[in-house]
């Protein structure tokens, strides 16, 4: 805080304080009670974002001690037998969140490059506009369209489709329930998009001048500009825009919960109900009984914390590579 | 490559990212079209003025539930708001060289934790001391997510308040607190609004964490240590019953909902509109 540099001189950078000549006691008492607030909420935030983690360990630890690694690797699930394992929540959360990049990957990086480099001017706001609001819509919301829109459309409709064309693959067979994997990929996709859009619009509009210039003046296109001079130039920071939105997709909660089936299952199928970390921790953490159950809950919480953290970390440290740490902060 | 293939590339390409864009805004108009025509015919008076009917009973409302979301959010407020601008304040001018990354870093981090965790360090710090369900373990919950969208907010609208300001404050002999508090806060409270709104659009949706920390009241709220109701709470609790009549108001609920998040996203932006900054 400013307050401790008075005394020296500050000049190096920032503003550049006068020696304090007019202030009496009562303003250095001032300072010091203001600094202390400032400092006290500083420490407040990193030690709650401390204590969220040590509460976690805590919580989780009997269930850790218990099952140990295999907690990771076994898929039974049985609260009454007292076993705990959680491969279907890991395996549900990874290919749901892989199918929803798979969607929104493509489509969002196509519509910020749209609106960062090829349309008019005009366009840009009202589209962009339209984009944010995607991303306000509450994901309880995102849960009842999906159970009484999106999951009818796809038993009727997409399913049967994608059965009759492809279902030699062992990726569409089965019975079209319209609830389950592809249901949960496709609402988180619809999610994640807006974040996608506009993180990686912030960073493809943080790309030098210069660099289109130089690509223009040699005569390439608008698109040939972008792919080589944009897109290039700006690759770290649009993988940290799509692990940004892998973050958002691996913790979504409701609109998943309410689509996915909620059956701790590993199938084939995209068809077949699955259940994913997030959605476990909604449906059974109020049934909880047992001390052990709860844990192994908290546990999955735990995993959940520890795997969006290395994801937004990185994700944060590639944008900031393009952007600065100012950017990327606001979503 | 021949300039007409290349012309032609050009061409498909401004195309199909076109293509993308409207894409991405398609289920936008289908959510709202379908909330409209859905919610609109189940809005009556009665739906914000009463309680829930019991099971099997047509009619009733969430009035209830509004006011549980309100107060849980004014909790959430009180402990945001402040912690989220005097850390951004910090972060906008501080000099010390490690403290301000770490803290824009764990910030950032933070805002990407999914909101359900936050619901989990809730539940074993507050719901169980307390051994039960309680309006202050929801709206500790949702005060951790706002913390850090206000927090960066703040920081890059003091960032935009010009220097001048701050010396001419500290010209005239004013304590630095005073500067900061009298000068620096006031010439970016509109952005600081901003960003205060944004966040409250934000929690005023979230369900998650207030599953097992509100978790949920069918009645008027009794106080701040016992379980409350919340309207997305009560949303997720009709779209995933088996009766028609409640579907209906988990319309409507959703309906009232996003209007509510829509005017704070808009009073975040009004508060902005053609400058960053009061100048």
């Amino acid at each position: 805080m400013a307050a401790e540099s008075t005394a020296g001189a500050g000049t190096a950078d920032g503003l550049s304080l006068p020696p304090r000549a007019v202030s009496g006691k009562r303003a250095a008492l001032g300072d010091r009670v203001y600094t202390v607030l400032v400092l006290a909420s500083v420490w407040l935030v990193l030690s709650l974002a401390a204590g969220l983690v040590v509460a976690l360990i805590w919580e989780s630890w009997e269930a850790i001690r218990s099952f140990g690694f295999h907690f990771l690797v076994t898929s039974q699930w049985d609260p009454v037998a007292g076993e705990f394992g959680a491969l279907p929540f890991i395996y549900g959360t990874l290919v749901s969140s892989a199918l929803a990049l798979l969607i929104a990957v493509p489509l969002s990086l196509g519509a910020a490059i749209f609106l960062a480099e090829l349309a008019p001017s005009w366009v840009r706001p009202p589209i962009s506009f339209l984009i944010e609001m995607l991303a306000a819509v509450p994901s309880v919301v995102y849960g009842l369209w999906g159970i009484f829109v999106l999951v009818p459309w796809l038993r009727d409709w997409v399913q049967p489709i994608l059965g009759r064309t492809l279902g030699f693959l062992p990726l569409f067979q089965g019975p079209p329930y319209g609830i389950g994997m592809l249901a949960a990929g496709m609402i988180l996709s619809i999610m994640v998009v807006p974040y996608i859009t506009s993180v990686s619009r912030e960073i493809l509009l943080a790309v030098p001048g210069a660099q289109r210039e130089a690509a223009l003046g040699l005569g390439a296109t608008r698109w040939e500009t972008t792919r080589m001079a944009v897109l290039r130039y700006g690759r770290s920071g649009l993988i940290g825009a799509i692990l940004l939105g892998l973050g958002r997709a691996l913790g979504e909660t409701m609109a998943v919960t309410m689509v996915i089936g909620n059956r701790p299952e590993i199938a084939a199928s995209l068809f077949a109900p699955g259940y994913t970390m997030a959605s476990v921790l909604a449906n059974e953490f109020t049934e909880a009984t047992s001390d052990l159950y709860v844990s192994a809950l908290v546990e999955i919480g735990l995993l959940l914390l520890v795997v969006t953290v290395v994801v937004n970390g990185l994700a944060r440290l590639l944008v900031w590579t393009v952007g600065g740490p100012a950017r990327g902060g606001r979503e | 490559m021949s300039s007409a293939t290349r012309r032609f590339t050009n061409a498909a390409m401004s195309g199909l990212t076109l293509a993308a864009a409207l894409l991405v805004i398609c289920p936008l108009l289908l959510i709202f079209g379908f909330l409209l025509y859905q919610g609109a015919s189940a809005i009556n008076v009665d739906f914000f003025l009463h309680l829930p009917k019991p099971v099997g009973e047509v009619g009733g409302g969430v009035a209830n539930a509004i006011v549980g979301s309100l107060i849980m959010i004014a909790l959430a407020v009180s402990l945001g708001l402040p912690v989220g601008i005097l850390g951004g304040v910090y972060l906008a001018e501080s000099r010390d060289r490690r403290l301000p990354w770490v803290l824009r870093f764990v910030a950032d981090v933070m805002n990407g934790v999914p909101s359900i965790v936050f619901g989990i360090f809730a539940y074993t710090v507050v719901v169980i001391p307390m051994r039960r369900f309680s309006a202050l373990a929801g709206g500790l919950a949702l005060g951790l997510i706002m913390v850090p969208i206000v927090l960066r907010t703040t920081e890059e609208m003091v960032r935009l308040v010009p220097n001048a300001l701050r010396e001419a404050g500290l010209g005239l002999g004013l304590p630095e607190w005073k500067v900061s508090l009298r000068i620096v806060i006031p010439a970016a409270r509109a952005g600081i609004i901003t960003g205060v709104m944004v966040a409250v659009a934000r929690i005023a949706g979230e369900t998650a964490p207030l599953l097992f920390t509100a978790l949920g009241n069918r009645f008027w709220q009794q106080g701040l240590d016992q379980p409350i109701a919340a309207l997305p709470l009560q949303i997720y609790a009709y779209a995933i019953a088996p009766y028609d009549d409640w579907h209906r108001q988990a319309w409507a609920g959703a309906l009232v909902l996003i209007t509510l998040v829509f005017l704070a996203s808009l009073a975040a932006r009004l508060a902005t509109r053609g400058r960053a900054i009061a100048r």
